[in-house]
């Protein structure tokens, strides 16, 4: 395992309109390893999560995802904001996973993990099907080649999201809170497919409230409150000697 | 469902099988009512002469009538045509991040449903009046080709302006609804993949707006192919144009009226028929895929009420699914 960083991020700023969201966020994460940002809702996590992949444009400091700056080009000591053509390309190296699946109802599940590899990379249609088959297999769900997102559940609508972010064959998997929208049954098909990942050296970043996964898989996790890291580490010292107060009245409400 | 009953309820024992359904003697008397008016309705047509439906008929292939008929279909089909194209276009700007580019749109969508279209196709009829010469060329600067607005202007041009023209304006709004139907999300997702805007919208969001977007363009269609027969005050031949050249010759005015409108008739009803066939093919991806009522059963249904839904044993209905789904999405 590499122990490059793949993401590096220092002093990002985030703001909607005047109320400032992500207050200055460094964060490291080298290649292969599994980042849990673990906080209360409204504390900034998924919203600098977004800016990791420039679905929200960052007001202050900078990402870079492998040695590129995201959405940006360094010129002169400036950073000039890039063309959507090229902000498109480099989001298509990252993969990310949402809340809500957002997985595209007018397209049978294949066709979902085929549509980026077809037109975006603009592969050939025979290897992206039978990679795409593999990876429905991979997340088990090789039956349902042919339905509609629409006729599966949750759990399975969020592996089929898991699969069609892989078909790009990211370097980098972004997930936002991937289970808070399922039913409590559901949630452990949908961890397994990513400690799966995590153990075949995904390089993931993960907002979750899953604090079992996060113990078990991550190799550090971070936690954020009003909009600043608060305390990160190894998940055993975080979770078990927790310095700062607010973390600690956290971890003793989801513990 | 098979299970007995747990001791110390209320229910008997033994309960006949068969479930008698309520009767609604309420509805025999409305299909008297409906078929006592329909008798009356169809013996004056047959009774009265002054229908004169030989002459409806006599006239039903008549060239001038087909040249009209055909007229009108172009003018449907070219009108809508102009009218979603630039629809979409005004829609997209609408909702433009360019305040400038926004604020035209408005302007032009207030402008164009603001004022009737009669108003509009006569006003378009007579241009020459107000541009006497139409030119090609730099802004306030020279021009390399120029035409005389009149014979620019032909009664079929004037019509394709008045009627597209004023149709963006409300295709603009039904494909605004549309593409705000579309989840935010979608956007989001498909952006992460790499796709660009423009993908983005050709392959995710449009097919998607397309669905909320074509039941109400079917109507504006419909409403089209009627519409055209304002063309008439500018003496475009179309089919009730063609009609009222034919009657005022001859003063038989309410058979060639009644030509025209079966014409009508009928091509909506081509229309009706070909929209709701769309409408099918777009439900491609819902769950609830063949869940239709089953043809035929509206008869028992309108008089004996109506059936409580079969599922098989031990399976849930697509629907059902659907809800759950669709209630944590919201």
């Amino acid at each position: 395992m590499s122990r490059q960083p793949m993401v590096l991020a220092r002093g990002v700023r985030k703001s909607y309109g005047a109320n400032e969201v992500v207050k200055g966020v460094d964060l490291d994460v080298r290649a292969g390893e599994v980042l849990c940002l673990l906080g209360p809702s409204g504390s900034g996590k998924s919203t600098f999560l977004r800016c990791i992949n420039h679905l929200e444009k960052i007001d202050a400091g900078w990402i870079s995802v492998d040695g590129e700056l995201v959405g940006y080009r360094r010129h002169k000591g400036k950073l000039y904001e890039l063309k959507d053509a090229d902000i498109a390309r480099r989001r298509s190296e990252i993969g990310m996973v949402f809340q809500q699946f957002n997985l595209f109802p007018h397209l049978s599940v294949l066709d979902n993990l085929m549509e980026a590899p077809l037109r975006v990379r603009r592969e050939q249609p025979g290897p992206v099907r039978e990679r795409s088959l593999a990876l429905l297999e991979r997340v088990g769900l090789a039956d349902k080649a042919g339905a509609y997102p629409r006729q599966l559940s949750g759990g399975q609508q969020q592996r089929v999201a898991i699969a069609r972010a892989l078909a790009m064959q990211p370097k980098l998997m972004l997930f936002d809170e991937p289970t808070s929208a399922l039913d409590p049954e559901l949630v452990g098909e949908v961890l397994d497919v990513m400690r799966g990942l995590a153990a075949d050296g995904m390089t993931m970043i993960v907002v979750t409230h899953e604090i079992g996964f996060a113990r078990e898989v991550a190799d550090t996790v971070a936690f954020l409150d009003g909009g600043v890291v608060l305390e990160q580490g190894p998940p055993d010292q975080v979770f078990s000697a927790a310095v700062h107060p607010r973390t600690k009245s956290f971890l003793a409400r989801v513990l | 469902m098979a299970e007995p009953a747990p001791a110390g309820t209320a229910v008997p024992a033994e309960l006949p099988g068969e479930v008698v359904r309520l009767r609604h003697p309420g509805r025999w008397v409305a299909v008297a009512v409906v078929v006592v008016l329909l008798a009356m309705l169809v013996n004056s047509l047959i009774r009265n002469p002054n229908f004169q439906w030989d002459v409806v008929f006599g006239y039903f292939l008549d060239a001038s009538i087909l040249d009209g008929l055909r007229n009108t279909i172009l003018l449907t089909v070219v009108a809508m045509l102009v009218g979603l194209l630039l629809g979409i276009v005004l829609a997209v700007a609408r909702d433009s991040d360019n305040p400038i580019v926004a604020g035209a749109s408005a302007l032009y969508i207030g402008f164009f449903r603001g004022t009737p279209l009669l108003v509009q196709l006569i006003f378009w009829f007579n241009l020459s009046a107000l541009y006497p010469t139409l030119s090609l060329g730099v802004p306030f600067g020279p021009s390399f080709v120029e035409g005389n607005v009149n014979t620019l202007i032909t009664p079929l041009i004037a019509a394709v302006l008045g009627l597209g023209l004023n149709e963006a304006a409300y295709m603009a709004e039904i494909v605004r609804a549309g593409l705000q139907s579309v989840d935010p999300g979608q956007t989001q997702a498909a952006q992460a993949l790499g796709m660009t805007r423009r993908q983005v919208f050709r392959r995710i969001v449009l097919p998607q707006a397309l669905r909320v977007i074509i039941p109400p363009t079917g109507n504006e269609t419909i409403g089209m192919l009627k519409t055209t027969s304002l063309v008439s005050v500018i003496s475009l031949p179309e089919l009730l144009y063609a009609s009222q050249i034919i009657y005022s010759r001859t003063y038989e005015v309410i058979p060639l009226l009644l030509t025209a409108s079966i014409w009508y008739l009928i091509l909506t009803t081509v229309l009706t028929i070909a929209q709701s066939f769309l409408e099918r093919r777009l439900r491609r991806g819902d769950a609830q895929r063949g869940g239709g009522r089953p043809q035929g059963s509206r008869w028992r249904e309108l008089l004996h009420g109506r059936r409580p839904p079969v599922a098989p044993p031990g399976e849930v209905p697509a629907a059902e699914t659907v809800l759950g789904v669709g209630g944590r999405l919201g």
